[in-house]
């Protein structure tokens, strides 16, 4: 039985014709997934929608980064931890390599997510509290 | 773990390794070849300066096998500088006035003629730095003292650790070396070396073990610092903070890990100008165990030898030598990202 055009599967129209075939395939690849690690690495191209801002923003992130009151260092470590916070597959790599390029060791990266997970947990825990009052307030 | 040579490995090939680059950044990449990028900067072609270090490599036999080693040195290399060539370096090197001899391998010490070669170079009043592994200072008792062998005659001792604890170390360097090394250490610092108020001279070299680049050397100068001396008791000089280069049993790594495609876009994005009118080659001239002349180490471990009519060190003129230009390829990438890279560390 003949499968109309319409319902065919991807493999099934990438090998009926390989013109069209190459072409899909790198947008049935992009829709894999929202996030494409390529992405990471353009990054500092945001500027072509709004120069002024994405200019702004990269110089306050390079200074923000720099030796300061925090080394360098401690600054990638705590980025590292926030990355997870906010669960962003960009930052994680990014600072997975700055971290390691910086000469942290593995237990002090994991030890900096232990930070971040103990702080998202905490913050669900100490909610209890509130809770616990409410129960209270509506309980003999 | 066998030397890629020893298991018949194609990497073991340094034309293989010359071509995986060359279709790496042109073909796979699209990126410009390391001269384009040389051209762009107006530094090509890259032309030597007067040579201030005379670098040996004495043989590839070495007591380790780490998995990084552009040399692809281990136990099973047999290719060691016999007297009759350390005699023709002896006799070049009193030629001229280059001040620094740079002995390296293998293990430089495992070559049966060492303490003579370093006895005699001495005698020319030439400073000697040894690159010494570490682990051979107590991999047999006699070479228990080469601490103070050193000591007595006045070498400078640059000796990798690529990290400050055992476990990164040993994955790069074999189970077991980051504890000798860290005993070679103490037995180097007990004679003297790395002590605040001696001249004795006692650097690591720290390279990232896997596919990124160092960081700052003055905070991993500082990290390391702080931890082996808080942690073991250890005091060294400086810490050279070297970049991993794409060839040997680096390029293996790179390529079966699936790295290779990051790891050169990330050095031939981090090209930097400024690294590369410091790169190393333009002040070394590198010997081989058979006495062939090189730009630098690596060029040597690709058989890449000088541009000149002189090419062996019994006819070695520094005169002809300085009319070359220096050999260059996509490995030379390794050396001048970031803030650059030499066996003295960072050059930018």
């Amino acid at each position: 039985m003949t499968t109309p055009d319409n319902l065919m599967t991807t493999s099934d129209f990438q090998s009926k014709n390989s013109l069209f075939s190459f072409i899909y395939q790198d947008s049935f690849k992009q829709m894999e997934t929202y996030y494409n690690p390529e992405d990471l690495k353009k990054f500092g191209k945001i500027g072509e929608f709004q120069k002024e801002l994405a200019d702004k923003f990269f110089s306050y992130y390079g200074s923000v980064f720099a030796e300061g009151a925090l080394t360098a260092r401690e600054k990638s470590l705590i980025a590292l931890a926030v990355s997870h916070t906010v669960q962003c597959p960009y930052c994680i790599d990014a600072y997975t390599s700055d971290t390691l390029e910086k000469g942290c060791s593995e237990a002090e990266m994991m030890e900096a997510v232990h930070v971040a997970a103990a702080i998202r947990g905490g913050a669900s825990l100490v909610h209890g509290v509130q809770m616990m009052n409410k129960a209270k307030s509506l309980s003999m | 773990m066998k030397s890629l040579k020893a298991s018949g490995h194609q990497l073991a090939s340094s034309a293989v390794q010359l071509q995986s680059l060359h279709d790496e950044v042109a073909d796979t990449l699209q990126l410009p070849l390391f001269h384009e990028k040389l051209q762009d900067a107006g530094l090509f072609p890259l032309l030597p300066n007067q040579p201030a270090i005379f670098q040996v490599n004495v043989g590839k036999m070495c007591n380790q096998v780490c998995k990084h080693c552009h040399v692809d040195a281990g136990p099973d290399r047999k290719e060691i500088m016999t007297r009759e060539t350390m005699q023709q370096c002896l006799d070049a090197l009193a030629k001229t006035s280059i001040a620094t001899v740079d002995l390296t391998g293998g293990a430089p010490e495992m070559n049966p003629d060492f303490r003579w070669f370093v006895e005699e170079i001495r005698k020319l009043g030439r400073h000697v730095i040894v690159r010494c592994n570490l682990t051979i200072i107590v991999a047999n008792p006699k070479y228990n003292d080469l601490p103070e062998f050193f000591r007595q005659h006045r070498v400078e001792v640059v000796s990798s650790l690529p990290f400050y604890n055992a476990d990164k170390t040993d994955r790069q360097r074999g189970k077991g070396v980051f504890s000798d090394s860290i005993k070679a250490l103490g037995m180097l610092n007990a004679v003297g070396y790395g002590q605040p108020d001696s001249d004795l001279k006692l650097n690591l070299v720290y390279n990232p073990n896997g596919a990124f680049l160092p960081g700052s050397q003055d905070s991993l100068t500082r990290q390391f610092k702080r931890v082996l001396f808080d942690e073991f008791g250890i005091v060294f000089n400086d810490l050279f903070a070297i970049t991993n280069i794409p060839i040997s049993r680096y390029l293996d790594y790179l390529i079966s890990s699936g790295n290779y495609d990051a790891y050169m876009e990330k050095l031939v994005n981090a090209f930097n100008p400024v690294a590369a009118m410091g790169v190393m080659c333009r002040d070394t001239i590198s010997i081989s165990w058979d006495g062939f002349l090189y730009d630098c180490d690596f060029n040597q471990m690709l058989d890449l030898k000088v541009a000149s009519p002189v090419q062996h060190v019994q006819n070695f003129d520094v005169d002809t030598l300085s009319q070359r230009t220096v050999v260059i390829n996509q490995h030379c990438y390794g050396c001048t990202a970031g803030a650059g890279s030499s066996c003295g560390g960072t050059t930018a």
